[in-house]
């Protein structure tokens, strides 16, 4: 395995991603919307509002907890109203919605790297260059899937900053992240950059432009929404364990999804298709 | 000379369609060798296939002496290519996209900024090296695209239609560039085109194709003979030469029939080979010779000999 050769095309690949606009667009507005804006927005109110209008607002405080874990509830005891809504929004609520990030980043570079190639002609130039088909997968992968996984946890430790200095009023401590983020953050958020690219894999020998590539890819997004319904009516709650059981078992689909896709990435293959 | 291609029945069917099909030729160590063939001919798939990135269906091809199916990628460390289209990265530079290659085709990366600056040079590009390809021309496209094809320095070059899309004057920079490879460093070219004129300046012999199969193959003069095994030659007299003299003419060895009156005779001959001792017949028969003019055949009238024989 030449290595200097998948890093050349890892390299090249982000290279030429980093040129196209359409791709960096909602890159950079999705995680400015999660990591600052949305935490400002549910730390700040309950601070400025008076917590009169909060407990009005909120409803029922307790029955939203006692959807919760045991384990977790206890995170909850002898806080202030306040301090119990910002725990629940920025600790709990807002954290399904990050598993996007890894999902949106590694399709929309696995589409540029993998269909934009061929939507671009340049395909055929890289098929007569002295690399393996494996060689040649893995680059791709990897020009996905290192920035996916960068990119979140930078968005990640935003989060984290936002939400210490924004709460720290309201706290008089940093307090965040939760142990439920660790294993949001190192186990699931890479377990879903790679579904994200082998996905993107799949489809990309069904369809002929990166726009096309990128919508189907990014329907995988429904699997999220699912974590996120979950989280709110309680039927999923994100504890630490429920967490690495997710991961797992998107690990196991991510294993299955790569060998068919190495399986499938044959040169012959793709120079039937330009 | 060594054979550096050799291929034996090769054939590649998809479907239906039989895009080569049992194909046989050789290509020697500094040859230009050309397929000619019109759009669909099976010159790209050809190419495709000796350099491993499709197998074939029957046959076999020798590279190197390496078998494409098995050793792809030690074939193509030694060979470039220049598609069809340029194929270049249009949002990265000249030198990115060079250096880009040059990776993948192992040149050491202390060596590699130094070759990537002298091939932009030797194509003139020098000073456009870190501008973005998109903001290139056709033709500074087209030149690039071969220095991209030889920055590994391969010993073999592929070259698929390279002057296709090029306005004239592009194109023959890029004829010059091949011509020169050639000529200079003793490259070994297989060039698959459908431009006539190109193929006849560039190719030491030729392989005429149509539905993935070879119709012809030899250079020019041997593609001439096979095809028109007798030869005419026109010859134009100061004056009418006497009829006694035509008539003697007629009666020499070699020569076939003859045509046309007045100053000028077409004169069909066995071979060439004969026409000297014709004029030296005539001479000595006191006709006073202005122009002899063997007639030649061009690599087009060859060309379209072939295809309508195929029809």
């Amino acid at each position: 395995m030449n290595w200097r050769s998948i890093w050349a095309i890892a390299k090249k690949d982000l290279k030429e991603v980093r040129q196209n606009k359409m791709a960096w667009g909602p890159a950079i507005i999705v995680p400015l919307i999660f990591a600052i804006i949305m935490p400002l927005l549910f730390i700040i109110l309950p601070q400025v509002i008076p917590v009169e209008d909060v407990q009005s607002e909120l409803g029922d405080m307790d029955t939203l907890l006692r959807a919760m874990p045991p384990a977790l509830q206890a995170l909850f005891e002898g806080k202030s109203l306040e301090q119990m809504f910002v725990l629940y929004m920025a600790g709990f609520m807002l954290a399904p919605l990050f598993l996007i990030m890894p999902l949106m980043f590694s399709t929309v570079i696995g589409s540029d790297s993998f269909v934009g190639e061929r939507e671009r002609k340049t395909m055929e130039a890289l098929l007569y260059a002295p690399t393996s088909d494996m060689e040649l997968f893995l680059g791709k992968v990897m020009a996905a899937v290192i920035p996916a996984i960068g990119l979140s946890w930078i968005t990640y430790v935003v989060y984290i900053i936002v939400v210490n200095a924004a709460s720290y009023p309201l706290f008089g401590r940093i307090w965040f992240p939760l142990p439920t983020w660790w294993p949001l953050m190192l186990w699931l958020t890479p377990a879903l950059a790679v579904l994200g690219i082998s996905a993107t894999v799949l489809i990309s020998s069904r369809v002929r432009t990166f726009m096309e590539a990128y919508q189907m890819s990014a329907s995988l997004v429904v699997l999220v929404l699912v974590l996120v319904a979950g989280q709110v009516s309680g039927v999923l709650f994100l504890g630490v364990g429920t967490t690495l059981v997710i991961g797992t078992i998107i690990w196991l689909l991510d294993a299955a999804l790569i060998y068919i896709s190495v399986k499938n990435f044959k040169r012959s293959a793709l120079v039937a298709k330009l | 000379m060594e054979n550096i291609v050799e291929v034996n029945g090769l054939e590649r069917v998809f479907g239906q369609n039989r895009a080569v099909d049992g194909m046989t030729f050789h290509v020697k160590q500094g040859e230009v060798f050309g397929l000619l063939g019109p759009n669909g001919a099976g010159k790209t798939t050809t190419v495709r296939l000796l350099n491993g990135i499709l197998p074939p269906s029957g046959g076999t091809a020798r590279v190197f002496g390496l078998d494409p199916v098995v050793d792809g990628q030690r074939i193509r460390e030694q060979t470039g290519v220049l598609t069809e289209s340029p194929a270049l990265y249009e949002r990265l530079s000249a030198r990115e996209n060079l250096e880009f290659f040059g990776t993948l085709a192992g040149i050491p990366a202390g060596k590699l900024a130094q070759r990537v600056l002298d091939i932009l040079k030797f194509f003139g590009l020098q000073e456009r090296v870190d501008d973005k390809v998109e903001t290139y021309s056709k033709g500074m496209k087209q030149r690039l695209a071969l220095a991209r094809a030889l920055v590994h320095e391969p010993p073999l070059l592929f070259m698929d239609e390279p002057t296709s899309g090029l306005d004239p004057e592009a194109a023959q920079q890029v004829n010059e560039l091949i011509a020169g490879l050639s000529q200079r460093s003793g490259q070994t070219i297989l060039l698959a085109t459908h431009n006539l004129l190109e193929a006849q300046r560039l190719c030491d012999r030729v392989a005429v194709m149509n539905k993935g199969r070879i119709l012809a193959m030899g250079s020019l003069k041997e593609l001439t003979r096979k095809l028109w095994p007798v030869a005419w030659v026109d010859i134009t007299f100061w004056e009418a030469p006497a009829a006694t003299v035509t008539g003697s003419l007629k009666a020499q060895r070699g020569v076939i029939q003859i045509t046309g009156q007045g100053e000028t005779l077409q004169v069909q001959v066995e071979s060439e080979e004969v026409i000297p001792q014709i004029v030296q017949h005539l001479a000595g028969q006191g006709a006073a010779i202005l122009k002899v003019n063997p007639r030649d055949y061009t690599l087009e009238d060859i060309y379209f000999a072939l295809q309508a024989g195929e029809k």
